[in-house]
């Protein structure tokens, strides 16, 4: 047989181990600085793109899409060629992949901090960047199948369905979650409103964690696994039906994470069946990986790549225990919108992710520079350094979680709530944000000895260089089925069909879940008291977003009776209409908003923005204090911001829209009227007005400052239907 | 408590289907995966199961 030589390429691979690492102390560093602001709320005042709302989002991108992303990519490249005995299809398209892909990171830790967000979990990026996300996305996919069809290797081993899959649902996910109506450059709506919104960005966001952050790492983990381990994976067969019966359950579980909302129940039930189900395929496939090292165990002893490999898995198999049991109504109704939820996810991402990520850079950092480790101590300390990490992250955070949802849910024998006021509940459990805090620090000294151990092996090391291989040309048989040949056999080594059933197994859960709802749409109980929002309170409701709010609060009250007497009455799917994005956030560190709406007045707002603790000792809400500063608003896309929300269906006359600026003046005045009945404030008021007059600076009445907008917003939340006591 | 939506969900023309045609997809998807884990011979999953330790 004639053998053919050809080159993997080791470059692309190892640009990508670069950038993991890079990014990998980057997304872990803005990690601890959000940890340390529970613990010192203002330690960054006054910044506004080092706060708590903006940075939120950024330390998430930056962990999944750059930090794990990358070593996605990594993993990827360097697997796939040597599974498929071919370099990768196009040179080109893999410098494309990882130019591209770093320069939507730069945009992305640029934009999120200046406050440019969408305001929907891992999505926030705005429109353009989501375009570019989704050009480089089907780059990577070209290659990827392009590499496919020139393989010297018949049969498609699991680890590239695993990839395969992760292309076809991100690339899907992405699309129909972005899709918004640009207003500006760098600002667009949701076409989505309310309960739909909330059901599409859960059903993406939910699969993002699944097919990011879950499978291209199950096809890392049975390439990898093996090769360090020497062995082949424990059961074949177990791979394929962890594969199928992953992909195809996890697509349905999204609205586990809208339980209790005003979404459908039928939609909620749906979500938790399906997430129970999910821990079949899972544990299926952390016991194969597992059950690999059959045998080699005094391997790990020695090897701390397998080390990280195996608590990477056993990472994986607590993440999705846990997982379905969230979901069941009765655990999700204690520790949704609580710290157990972040503990959950570290969990996943530190152990999972993380240490898996650790494992392949380790092991290939050497082979790739053709030498040995720097030092297997160092990767040994880095190693129990990350474990205490986590478990020193998570173990409070349970607690916290448990610990907040009992006194949220707490009652009095005379009917009040023992912990009325939130604050309460936030207090006690601040010593767990301190162990998070050092968890989290471990875990970060442990990355940090990994810059340098590598950085030291490269150093010693050879040039990384591409590497010659050879194989037999894969002899061209017919495409149909041969004589004898089981029709799966043949399946397995026709990639694009492949990707076809993968594609309907992943589309199916979403098109059951989405299309009545899409139906419902123009049947979503109507209330006749909900109308769309004033100018200034939408003004207001983009600084919301702006600032990150949903990062903190939600804006969803659970039928509780707990929850009913902190917050108000229950949410309703009617209440949502006009929420282009929907706003229910997923977690409160501070309490719900959606009926906080004339709860306090004016002032109560203005201080409270000003600085939380004047009026609440002990909060640990970070201060607006820019929302005051000494300029006008940006209201030149008012009117167009109107418009479209008027094309998304939002029922604005077209007089309303013409007189939007006059009304948003209007309301703005006669809130800065309403300020006036303290006279602490006419004091200050005065006061700044004389400062600047005596610098000699133009003085911005207070009506044309941002904090009156976010103002007339918090105040409108909730009032529509509010029972008038 | 859901009881407008569900009303709103009845009234849509052939609902009904959704919970059914659920069922039934379920139950052919796992009924033929496992048939086709089932029917591998034992040599080509030995020699797939290779395929990660050559290179």
């Amino acid at each position: 047989m004639e053998m053919e030589q050809f080159y993997y390429d080791n470059k692309i691979v190892k640009k990508f181990i670069y950038a993991t690492i890079l990014f990998g102390v980057v997304g872990m560093l803005v990690g601890l600085i959000l940890a340390t602001m529970f613990l010192f709320p203002n330690m960054t005042e006054g910044i506004s793109w080092l706060s708590f709302g903006r940075l939120r989002p950024l330390h998430t991108n930056a962990v999944i899409f750059a930090f794990v992303g990358n070593a996605m990519f990594a993993g990827i490249y360097y697997s796939l060629q040597r599974l498929l005995k071919a370099r990768m299809y196009s040179d080109f398209l893999s410098n494309l992949n990882f130019w591209g892909w770093q320069l939507i990171i730069v945009a992305a830790a640029i934009s999120l901090p200046l406050g440019y967000t969408s305001s929907k979990e891992y999505a926030e990026l705005e429109w353009p960047i989501d375009i570019a996300i989704a050009l480089i996305w089907v780059a990577f996919g070209i290659n990827m199948i392009g590499t496919m069809l020139k393989r010297r290797e018949r049969h498609l081993y699991v680890a590239i369905w695993f990839y395969l899959a992760t292309f076809i649902t991100v690339a899907v996910l992405h699309i129909f979650n972005s899709l918004e109506l640009p207003v500006s450059g760098m600002k667009s709506y949701s076409v989505y409103a309310g309960v739909q919104d909330a059901l599409v960005q859960w059903w993406y966001g939910h699969n993002a964690v699944a097919f990011f952050l879950t499978t291209p790492f199950l096809g890392l983990m049975y390439y990898f696994v093996p090769k360090v381990a020497n062995r082949p994976v424990y059961s074949y067969r177990l791979s394929i039906i962890h594969f199928w019966s992953l992909i195809f359950l996890y697509i349905w579980a999204g609205p586990h994470h809208l339980l209790y909302s005003a979404l459908p129940t039928w939609a909620q039930n749906l979500g938790v069946v399906f997430s129970v189900m999910l821990i079949a395929p899972s544990w299926g496939g952390m016991i194969n990986g597992l059950l690999t090292l059959r045998g080699v165990w005094d391997k790990v002893r020695e090897e701390p790549v397998l080390k990280f490999f195996v608590v990477a898995m056993t990472g994986y198999g607590m993440a999705t225990f846990e997982g379905p049991m969230l979901s069941l109504k009765n655990m999700n109704a204690i520790a949704h919108y609580t710290d157990w939820i972040i503990a959950h996810v570290h969990v996943g991402a530190l152990a999972w992710n993380g240490f898996m990520a650790f494992g392949i850079i380790y092991w290939l950092i050497p082979r790739m520079t053709k030498t040995k480790l720097y030092s297997t101590k160092l990767a040994n300390f880095h190693f129990w350094a990350g474990t205490l990490g986590i478990i020193l992250y998570a173990l409070p955070l349970y607690l916290a979680g448990f610990l907040q949802a009992s006194m949220w849910k707490q009652f009095n024998p005379d009917g009040t709530l023992t912990y009325g006021n939130f604050l309460e509940t936030v207090t006690q459990i601040i010593p767990m944000y301190w162990m998070r805090a050092i968890g989290g620090s471990l875990y970060l000294i442990g990355m940090l000895t990994l810059v340098y151990n590598i950085i030291q092996t490269v150093r010693a090391g050879e040039e990384v260089e591409d590497e010659l291989a050879e194989a037999p040309a894969l002899k061209t048989i017919s495409s149909g089925r041969l004589k004898g040949e089981k029709y799966h056999t043949w399946l397995e080594r026709k990639p694009i069909k492949m990707a076809v059933f993968a594609t309907i197994a992943i589309l199916i859960g979403g098109i059951i879940q989405i299309v009545p709802t899409i139906m419902v749409k123009s049947n979503i109980p109507t209330i006749a008291s909900v109308k769309p929002y004033t100018p200034l309170e939408l003004e207001g409701r983009d600084l919301y977003i702006r600032e990150g709010c949903v990062g903190c609060h939600s804006q969803s009250v659970r039928p509780f009776r707990s929850e009913v007497e902190r917050y108000g009455p229950q949410s309703k799917a009617g209440e949502f209409v006009y929420d282009h994005p929907f706003l229910w956030g997923s977690k409160r560190t501070g309490p719900d908003l959606l009926r906080v709406g004339g709860k306090y007045n004016d002032n109560w707002h203005f201080n409270h923005f000003w600085s939380p603790q004047s009026i609440s000792a002990g909060s640990i809400m970070p201060s607006y204090k820019w929302l005051f500063d000494n300029k006008a608003m940006d209201t030149s896309l008012t009117e167009k911001k109107m418009k479209a929300m008027k094309t998304l269906g939002v029922p604005y006359s077209d007089d309303q829209i013409a007189n939007g600026l006059k009304d948003l003046r209007a309301q703005a005045i006669s809130i800065e009227e309403s300020l006036k009945n303290d006279p602490d404030f006419v004091k200050s008021y005065d006061e700044s007005k004389k400062k600047a007059l005596a610098k000699g600076e133009k003085f911005v009445p207070m009506n044309e400052r941002e904090i009156v907008a976010m103002i007339a917003y918090i105040q409108r939340l909730g009032t529509d239907i509010k029972v008038k006591e | 408590m859901f009881e407008q939506i569900k009303h709103n969900m009845e009234t849509i023309a052939g609902v009904a289907i959704f919970p059914i045609l659920s069922l039934l997809i379920f139950f052919f998807f796992f009924l033929g995966l496992g048939l086709w884990v089932y029917s591998y011979k034992k040599e080509t999953v030995d020699e797939i199961s290779q395929i990660p330790l050559e290179d």
